[in-house]
């Protein structure tokens, strides 16, 4: 069922999108006061993520119950990232399951954490895209599933479906859209020349689309794809979806040059 | 001995034995150096993706025809849990009918009671040689190496095997062993060790490899007194040991010969036929993407009166070797696996580097789970971290065993029992600091921004988006550039923004 317009939603940035791209934080919010969602910024860090798939549950722990306090306020939250909806959704209950008062508030934060794609479509039922480009050549883009939102939030035809919608786009969809870039938190630092194997087969598939840009909804991904690419100095921009579904975005994609 | 990678990679995986202990050599910490020089070698990419390419494109075709299997995944999942909560009883089930059937059962806590048993077999038997069908648990059990020692001759019968028997190395992939060999290593091998035995042309082809290698494995077969296999099911009900092969090797192993040895381990059981019968579905589909194997043998004890051939024994060896005390454990799940390497074929680690860089028998997902159960956390302390936790081979597992989470219990484990470097508990600790305090977290990024900001200013233009050198990156940095951090954080160009136009 639809959720009412009119709530009170808080956004949850993520802290790579807070640090490296915030044009990922305003598309967000230009997408959710467009479904009549009043947007707040709670005062925040990050979900915890590194700590728990580490296995440093203690400080994972401690930093999801901040995390909860912080979100609890609002009706629903939103989070243009799978891997830290799904830490929010999934894992802070299965960290906290042994506290019976903090697993019960960690259920009912979880329940009403979204992936952004996955809240505008299947909760807001947003339909169309205003602010579709037009009037440009048509682009050729291809999108990425991040592991976590794609496996653990069931993200995949949520994206694809905004933007289906968006004038001046087409999609093709590269052979391996499913397979993981490589980046894996942590995995990228610890395991670096296998991160960069799995990385440049990402890219040998999204060479193969020809695309001249590439989407996900997930920044640390993009990051290391963009990363990759920028190093071999390869043509594609890497976007976060929601930068495109707000008309023509930054002529700089992620590790371009922005003055 | 080819001066290759393989050379390389011997240390890696080759069936060197600890001490008087036979169990195979772990090298699961030598997991970092064994991967990369992995990565390096052209003749394994090679192999390797030709290999993911057909495992994974086949299975996906074979499961998507059976409309309910996930229905079978479910079933998998039920009687395995199921079986696992009743272990005791379905063993001693098993070891009645085998016994009822005329076979006997001997139960080895470790791989070095397991060979024991299999050497006083073999004396009895008065054995000279000992075909081999395809076993992962003698290979645990490094049961090649203890019965070669005490001077009988052993052939692997398993193509695969038998190439990497040749080869002197280990097994890389759990049911194609030999997945890291290209043809034109197994031709050179044949050549280098069949012309002895009067095959002195070189074949090329794969078909004549393959005759070859029926021509030659056919005398031993017919030669051998013992035959060895593994199992891929138990059945409790009617005390059968049932094998699934493409070759039709663990037929011939086990029926001409005059002992058939199976040896397995203990989570082999299952209740009944009917059982079965899913499993068989769950197992080909999943495995090579074959709806059935080209065989499949069902072994009910030696040669009664009326049949005209089979072993005049029939021996089962039910190991332990460490399964026991992951029952109950946090960690059950695992003792699911029925071995099929759907995993392996779907992780993007595993497809990278291949199965030796593990460093002991089991590779890949479930491998990175089962080795520290198996050999001790300490010895395979880098396994659990050698995945991105994708989840792709969760997906995949026919038995619903969930992958991530295990290794994610791994890890904390890890952590709690102080198995971190120095290095890595200052970063989390650095980064700890700062994630618990937002607003100081927020002070240092704008700060750090801010620096970085006039310190892109002194690169060339174009290149001001990312930086391709970063003091404590490096690993990072060192095949990727790192984009930029924004000049102000989202945060605070978001309450800078409020103060202006909603006061």
């Amino acid at each position: 069922m639809a959720t009412a317009p009119g709530q009170h939603v808080g956004l949850y940035i993520t802290c790579l999108a807070d640090l490296f791209r915030p044009e990922i934080g305003f598309a967000t919010v230009k997408l959710l006061e467009q479904c009549g969602c009043s947007v707040s910024v709670p005062l925040q860090s990050c979900c915890g993520q590194p700590a728990y798939n580490s296995g440093d549950r203690a400080k994972a722990s401690q930093l999801a119950k901040e995390v909860i306090r912080t979100l609890e306020p609002f009706d629903s939250l939103v989070v243009p990232s799978g891997s830290c909806a799904a830490m929010i959704r999934h894992h802070y209950p299965s960290l906290l399951e042994d506290e019976k008062e903090w697993s019960a508030r960690a259920r009912a934060v979880g329940d009403r954490t979204f992936e952004l794609s996955e809240f505008l479509v299947d909760e807001m039922g947003l339909e169309t895209i205003p602010q579709s480009r037009t009037g440009l050549n048509t682009r050729r883009v291809t999108y990425h599933d991040s592991c976590s939102g794609l496996r653990e939030m069931g993200i995949r035809e949520q994206p694809r479906r905004l933007l289906s919608q968006c004038a001046g786009i087409r999609l093709e969809e590269m052979h391996n859209a499913e397979i993981c870039c490589g980046f894996g938190g942590t995995f990228c630092v610890k395991y670096p020349e296998i991160s960069t194997r799995m990385v440049d087969n990402k890219i040998s598939g999204i060479e193969d689309t020809q695309a001249e840009i590439v989407l996900g909804g997930d920044l640390g991904c993009l990051m290391n794809i963009a990363g990759r690419l920028k190093r071999h100095g390869k043509s594609p921009r890497v976007y976060h979806y929601a930068e495109l579904l707000v008309g023509e975005p930054s002529p700089n994609g992620i590790a371009e040059n922005d003055g | 001995m080819r001066n290759c990678w393989w050379g390389s990679l011997h240390q890696t995986g080759s069936r060197k034995t600890t001490g008087n202990r036979w169990t195979l050599e772990v090298l699961s910490h030598n997991f970092g150096p064994a991967s990369r020089r992995a990565l390096l070698d052209e003749d394994l990419r090679a192999a390797l993706d030709r290999a993911e390419a057909g495992f994974v494109h086949t299975r996906k075709s074979e499961t998507e025809k059976l409309l309910n299997f996930e229905a079978f995944r479910e079933f998998g999942e039920q009687i395995k849990d199921h079986v696992l909560q009743h272990l005791d009883h379905y063993l001693l089930e098993f070891e009645k009918n085998v016994v009822k059937n005329g076979g006997h059962v001997h139960w080895a806590n470790n791989g070095e009671e397991a060979n024991q048993q299999i050497l006083g077999i073999c004396k009895r038997a008065n054995a000279r040689k000992i075909a081999k069908g395809k076993s992962m648990v003698s290979e645990e059990a490094a049961t090649n190496r203890s019965l070669e020692a005490r001077g009988y001759e052993v052939v692997e019968t398993d193509l695969g095997e038998y190439i990497i028997q040749l080869a002197k190395e280990s097994p890389s992939h759990i049911i194609a062993p030999a997945l890291h060999k290209s043809k034109q290593n197994v031709i050179d091998l044949f050549h280098a060790h069949h012309a002895k035995l009067g095959y002195g042309e070189k074949v090329m082809e794969r078909t004549g490899i393959v005759s070859q290698a029926r021509q030659v494995l056919r005398d031993h077969f017919c030669s051998a007194d013992v035959g060895i296999t593994g199992s891929n099911f138990l059945v409790a009900e009617t005390g059968s040991a049932v094998i699934v092969t493409n070759e039709g090797n663990g037929d011939l192993s086990s029926s001409l010969p005059r002992v058939h040895i199976v040896v397995a381990s203990m989570e082999k059981v299952i209740p009944d036929l009917e059982s079965l019968g899913g499993f068989l579905r769950l197992l080909g589909r999943s495995a090579t993407g074959q709806v059935m194997t080209v065989y499949t043998s069902v072994f009910n004890g030696p040669k009664r009166a009326r049949d005209l051939d089979g072993p005049e024994e029939f021996h089962v060896i039910l190991l332990d070797n460490g399964r026991s005390g992951i029952l109950g454990s946090a960690y059950q799940d695992i003792l699911r696996c029925i071995r099929c390497g759907a995993c392996m074929n779907h992780c993007p680690v595993y497809t990278s580097i291949g199965g030796h860089a593990y460093g002991w028998v089991y590779p890949g997902p479930m491998g990175s789970v089962l080795t520290p159960l198996l050999v001790g956390r300490d010895k395979a302390a880098d396994l659990p971290y050698a995945c991105s936790l994708n989840g792709r081979c969760e997906t995949v597992c026919p038995v619903k065993i969930p992958l991530p989470s295990l290794l994610r219990k791994h890890r904390a484990e890890l952590t709690e029992s102080n198995h971190i470097s120095r290095q890595s508990k200052f970063w989390m600790w650095m980064w700890y600091q700062l994630a618990v305090s937002p607003r100081l977290y927020q002070k240092v990024a704008n700060f750090l921004g801010q620096v970085l900001y006039w310190g892109k200013k002194c690169m060339p233009r174009d290149k001001r988006g990312r930086f391709g050198w970063m003091p404590l990156a490096g690993p990072w940095v060192a095949s990727r550039d790192l984009p930029a951090p924004s000049r102000k954080t989202f945060q605070k160009q978001w309450k800078d923004a409020n103060l202006k136009t909603r006061p």
